[in-house]
């Protein structure tokens, strides 16, 4: 039999959630985008150029700067039948929706014992390394992957950017979609007509026996650099992009560290009190006996992120760093 | 105080009746049908109450209780004009509104008692009411936090091209929430089938209205976002009933929200426990003197639409409904702890 | 940029078999780091790097029999790094600690703290406690590395970690338990081989060296009764035993006799400064090795006795470090606890003396015109008659009486800084 081509083409992170969108609202009369900026001027980060164009303006809605309100009417409309996609410019402003998200988004399908989801679908731009200082460069999805309810997408490249909308529109509970800023013009070759993806497991990117790292978004691509450097010493390093952060797919972490027997960590978030904790604990609680090191950890620094542009590069998580970090595990040399 | 001059009289409701579209009372037979109904709702509220007062205070019922006595005006003429499939949003005081939209006393009760048999399966308790089937939905404890809800469920209707339209009941503190201007703003600038029910019963939780608001004549708040609106007597059962249908013809005609103002009073404290320091003993008993029950069942006497007899059957069929819901909730089970993390997802794979 | 050669360990050694490398290309190593582990006629031996750097490149394999001289590894010296990368691991932490450490060692290489690193504070393990501390030594293994050597049933406590400040990991564990098979097979280097190493540099003894020998019975009387009271106040492992005592002794004494401290070469007497004294052990699979205490004369009893003890049990698990073998100065020979009651032994060359002695055994001994029973133990020194003559044996062997006869001034000696 001959095998069935999938028609390749390269093209940009930003481009790739365009097109997703596109398809969902082709596909689904229910499908609309809502949020600041994403019409006339075709999106904050140029995602939804031409959208309103094509789709009109009961379908791409222009909000008020009003994230609470928008945020909630979305949750209103998905329990009305709808399908919305609400577009918060950035992770920053969310907070400013975090009452709709957390004290209602999350809870509702709790609170009245299992009669209302709510299948709305929340997008995102995250992250740092832009000079944007401190109110403009947070990393939170590590934060809002707290909250039971709630489903958290990292994706980190042009496929899962492309073929995690459809499964998160078609996903009864509330999914949260972070898109880091810096991933948008990152281009890759991805299937033309979108592939489906599972929105539920993590993934092994890199294949390694002397340690495990684990990291999503912009911090696949710092690991993927980190392992190819270490792999100039000798040191093969299994990369696994999380994808999901809520749930977390344990099954693909736990293997993983049971090959290596190392793990170390990499967010952009913070350290302390955060997802790379989360993930430190379960790898101990579960995993203890097969551990040859202390879990590592290479997070950002525990300041709020500095405009200048040195200080910004020290505060991330950089490929050298996890470089030194590995280098420096127990038991891997000899 | 309320303003007495939207005091109606009960002859008066019943021809704005006959214009309207769906509540059609022709005879007068069905009018004095009508104003036992509007009784009779207004006392299940009031026993549903005073039973709830007492539960709590032998332990039967826990967490936070905030009773609905003096307010049953509002709740059950607003939802006297409404169809099933309109949405009502109510907050943390919505016993009333619950059993006016029509969820059932017995699983009013079985969720006060965190019974599996409650309206919410045990898992909201007295603040979150949950009822698919009359479409109640909530119950929101987060002052504010369910009218952009409102707001986005009549964004549905509207593209689905259904007539229905999305109700919200919040108090007077929620007009100071960022919420409330967001939620108006949007309703107005997309034109959405909102009724916006504003219960000003002069506090929230203990602070006084004329000390929280600068502007306190709220349809000046509701024209700077161009919704339309009304002030009403909210002690006045047929007075809401009244403004309520001018509301929803508007919506249902416009397809634009409205802003009803009721001004109304609760007798009883914000929650069980509250010593009440910020008013005065006085005042509580001034507007008493203005019970929407009595007044209602006096006016209606003195009209000869009442007798005794007909009270005291409304009154014992009441308080034998809320017996029998005592009954049927202490009688429900509990869920099992192995349930736990139900309803965390939809799919239970996703719950860890 | 520098390379590492096969250390030669003794005039004697030709080549050695690379049994391990302890380091990988691009690892960070310090000099004293022990970056491999060769197997040598006298046993297996840790060698030691000569300079810090980062390893560029092995060029032996394991298992590879080389001469003493070849190129071993490359080694990017410290100097050539650029300064960024030499802040990627500070030396403290990538330096291989023996299991068994010492307070006069740890003074002399203080771990160097290294420089903050953003996102990779590591909190480092509290240390071990020196051989005065209480408690017993903490074994720093991992999880995973425990579990296998449960499996394997390996002695962790026997287990050299490679991991910063001396963790043992799940490799190190496996090492240890292959090289515990790899004792039982037959390896190129057998007790046939150090016999054939021992005849040889005994063969070349008896030929070069014009041996003269000096004996002199020693009342032990005072060392075995201020032992006895001196271990009475001492924990079991903190007790004191004969050895210790002549080692100090016979430094002592070394100390005043210099001329017998020293090395025969290019026929002329090299007289060392330093005092190491040698001392043979026995091995149970047959052979002896001669690890140097270094230093005697200006340490303390209860470092020597630490000293010895590690020494002891490292030269028997073929442990012993490159620097400890083939430095000694002079040696002790001692058949001790086995009967018999004089040893003349044969020098090591290319030092130019050595004293055995003989069993402590229960004698009739005049003192003060007195016919009493003493323990009394023979000394026999063994000179060079090339360096040195009688007169200076003579003398060497009577400060050694006298030192021995005032243990307690023994005890007393601190070590100089």
């Amino acid at each position: 039999m001959p095998e069935r081509e999938i028609a390749e083409q390269k093209m940009s992170y930003r481009q790739a959630v365009r097109e997703a969108m596109r398809e969902a609202m082709n596909r689904d009369d229910r499908v609309y985008l809502m949020g600041e900026d994403v019409g006339l001027y075709g999106g904050c980060f140029n995602v939804s150029e031409g959208m309103l164009e094509e789709f009109g303006k009961e379908r791409i809605i222009d909000t008020p700067l009003s994230e609470s309100g928008f945020t909630g009417c979305g949750i209103g409309a998905a329990l009305g039948g709808m399908r919305p996609i609400v577009e918060i410019m950035t992770v920053n402003f969310s907070l400013l929706a975090s009452d709709q998200i957390i004290n209602t988004a999350a809870i509702l399908l709790h609170m009245s014992g299992g009669q209302f989801n709510v299948p709305i679908v929340i997008r995102m731009a995250t992250g740092g390394g832009k000079q944007l200082a401190a109110q403009h460069s947070r990393s939170l999805e590590g934060w809002y992957s707290h909250i039971p309810g709630l489903k958290i997408l990292t994706p980190a490249t042009v496929e899962d950017a492309r073929g995690m909308l459809w499964p998160a529109l078609e996903d009864p509970d509330p999914v949260l979609i972070f898109e880091n800023t810096t991933l948008y013009n990152f281009e890759e070759a991805a299937p033309v007509n979108g592939t489906q993806v599972d929105i539920t497991s993590a993934k092994v990117r890199r294949e390694g026996s002397h340690v495990s790292i684990i990291t999503y978004g912009i911090g696949l691509h710092k690991s993927l650099k980190a392992a190819e450097m270490l792999s100039a010493d000798g040191i093969e390093a299994e990369v696994i992009d999380l994808r999901v952060l809520r749930p977390l797919d344990n099954q693909t972490i736990f293997e993983s560290v049971r090959k290596t027997h190392r793990a170390v960590i990499v967010d952009e978030g913070w350290k302390s009190v955060g997802l790379s904790a989360e993930l430190s604990a379960r790898i101990t609680e579960n995993l203890f006996y097969e551990l040859d090191c202390p879990v590592e950890r290479v997070c950002a620094a525990e300041v709020p992120a500095p405009y200048a542009g040195h200080l910004e590069k020290a505060s991330l998580p950089q490929p050298e760093n996890i470089v030194e970090t590995v280098r420096q595990l127990g038991g891997i040399y000899g | 105080m309320a303003d007495s001059k939207t005091e109606t009289k009960s002859r008066e409701v019943n021809a704005q009746l006959k214009s309207g579209k769906r509540k059609q009372a022709g005879s007068g037979k069905d009018n004095a049908r009508l104003m036992h109904h509007l009784l009779a709702q207004m006392i299940r509220i009031r026993r549903l109450e005073e039973k709830s007062y007492e539960l709590y205070t032998r332990e039967k019922i826990r967490g936070f209780l905030h009773l609905y006595d003096g307010q049953e005006a509002v709740a059950v003429g607003v939802m006297e004009v409404l169809e099933r499939e309109d949405a009502v949003i109510a907050a943390y005081r919505e016993h009333g509104q619950a059993l006016a939209k029509g969820v059932s006393m017995n699983s009013i009760m079985a969720e006060m008692y965190g019974k599996t048999t409650g309206c919410s399966g045990g898992r909201g308790g007295s603040m979150h009411l949950y009822d698919k089937e009359t479409n109640f939905f909530g119950g929101s404890a987060i002052v504010a936090n369910g009218l952009p809800m409102a707001v986005g469920l009549a964004q549905a209707y509207k593209m689905q091209k259904r007539s229905s339209l999305a109700c919200c009941f919040f108090g007077d503190g929620a007009v100071g929430e960022g919420e409330f201007h967001e939620s108006m703003n949007l309703a107005s600038l997309w034109e959405l089938p909102v009724l916006f029910v504003c219960e000003n019963n002069l506090y929230s939780m203990g602070m006084p209205f004329e000390l929280a608001e600068a502007e306190t004549d709220l349809l000046k708040k509701a024209a700077s976002y161009r919704v339309e609106g009304e002030r009403v007597d909210g002690m006045d059962v047929t007075a809401v009933l009244e403004a309520a249908r001018k509301a929803v013809d508007y919506i249902r005609s416009e397809s634009k929200p409205w802003f009803l103002e009721c001004q109304t009073y609760r007798f009883r404290a914000h929650s069980m426990f509250d010593p009440e320091r910020y008013r005065d003993k006085s005042e509580v008993k001034e507007w008493k003197k203005r019970d929407p029950i009595k007044m209602f069942s006096e006016r209606l006497m003195d009209e000869g639409l009442l007798d005794e007899k007909q009270l005291a059957d409304i009154e014992s069929q009441a308080q034998q409904e809320v017996e029998e819901s005592v009954g049927y909730a202490e009688e429900s089970s509990d869920e099992p702890i192995e349930t736990l993390s139900r309803y965390v997802y939809s799919d239970m794979k996703n719950s860890e | 940029m520098g390379e590492f050669v096969m250390p030669s360990l003794g005039s004697q050694m030709e080549d050695a078999t690379l049994i391990q490398w302890l380091v990988k290309p691009g690892d960070r190593i310090s000099k004293g780091d022990i970056i491999g582990e060769i197997h040598t006629e006298k046993g297996d031996i840790d060698v030691e790097a000569l300079e810090s750097g980062i390893v560029r490149e092995l060029r032996v394999q394991e298992g590879d029999t080389i001469p003493v001289g070849t190129v071993m590894a490359v080694i990017d010296s410290e100097k050539g790094l650029p300064p960024e990368h030499k802040a990627v691991e500070p030396e403290s932490e990538r330096k291989v600690e023996k299991e068994v450490s010492d307070e006069r060692e740890s003074e002399l290489a203080p771990p160097r703290p290294g420089p903050p690193r953003p996102g990779t504070e590591r909190q480092e393990p509290p240390p071990r406690p020196g051989p005065n501390g209480a408690g017993p030594k903490r074994v720093k293994a991992s999880p995973l590395a425990k579990r296998v050597a449960e499996e394997l049933k390996v002695n962790l406590e026997e287990v050299t970690g490679s991991g910063p400040g001396g963790t043992i990991h799940k490799k190190d564990v496996e090492t240890a338990a292959k090289e515990r098979e790899d004792g039982k097979r037959p390896v190129p280097f057998d007790k046939e081989s150090m016999r054939r190493a021992i005849a040889a540099v005994m063969s070349q003894s008896n030929r070069e060296i014009p041996h003269y020998y000096l004996e002199k019975d020693i009342d032990m009387k005072a060392v075995t009764e201020w032992l006895e009271e001196e271990n009475s106040s001492r924990k079991v492992k903190e007790r004191l035993m004969p050895p210790v005592l002549m080692i100090k002794a016979v430094a002592n004494a070394l100390a005043e006799v210099p001329e017998l401290n020293g090395y025969w070469n290019d026929g002329r007497l090299q007289v060392q400064e330093s005092i190491h004294i040698g001392f043979t052990i026995s091995l149970r699979r047959g052979g002896l090795v001669i690890p140097a205490l270094m230093n005697a004369d200006i340490k303390s009893l209860d470092e020597i006795r630490e000293e010895f003890v590690d020494m002891v049990m490292r030269a028997r698990e073929g442990r012993l470090k490159t620097g400890e073998i083939g430095s000694a100065t002079f040696t002790i020979t001692s058949l001790g606890e086995r009967g018999a009651e004089k040893v003349f032994g044969v020098i090591y060359p290319p030092q130019v003396g050595l004293v055995g002695f003989g069993n402590i055994i229960q004698r009739p001994w005049s003192s003060d015109g007195m016919i009493g029973i003493r323990p009394v133990m023979s000394a026999v020194l063994a000179g060079d008659h090339r360096a040195t003559d009688g007169h200076s044996g003579s003398r060497f062997l009577e400060i050694l009486y006298k030192e021995l006869q005032q243990p307690h001034n023994l005890s007393h000696q601190t070590p100089v800084s």
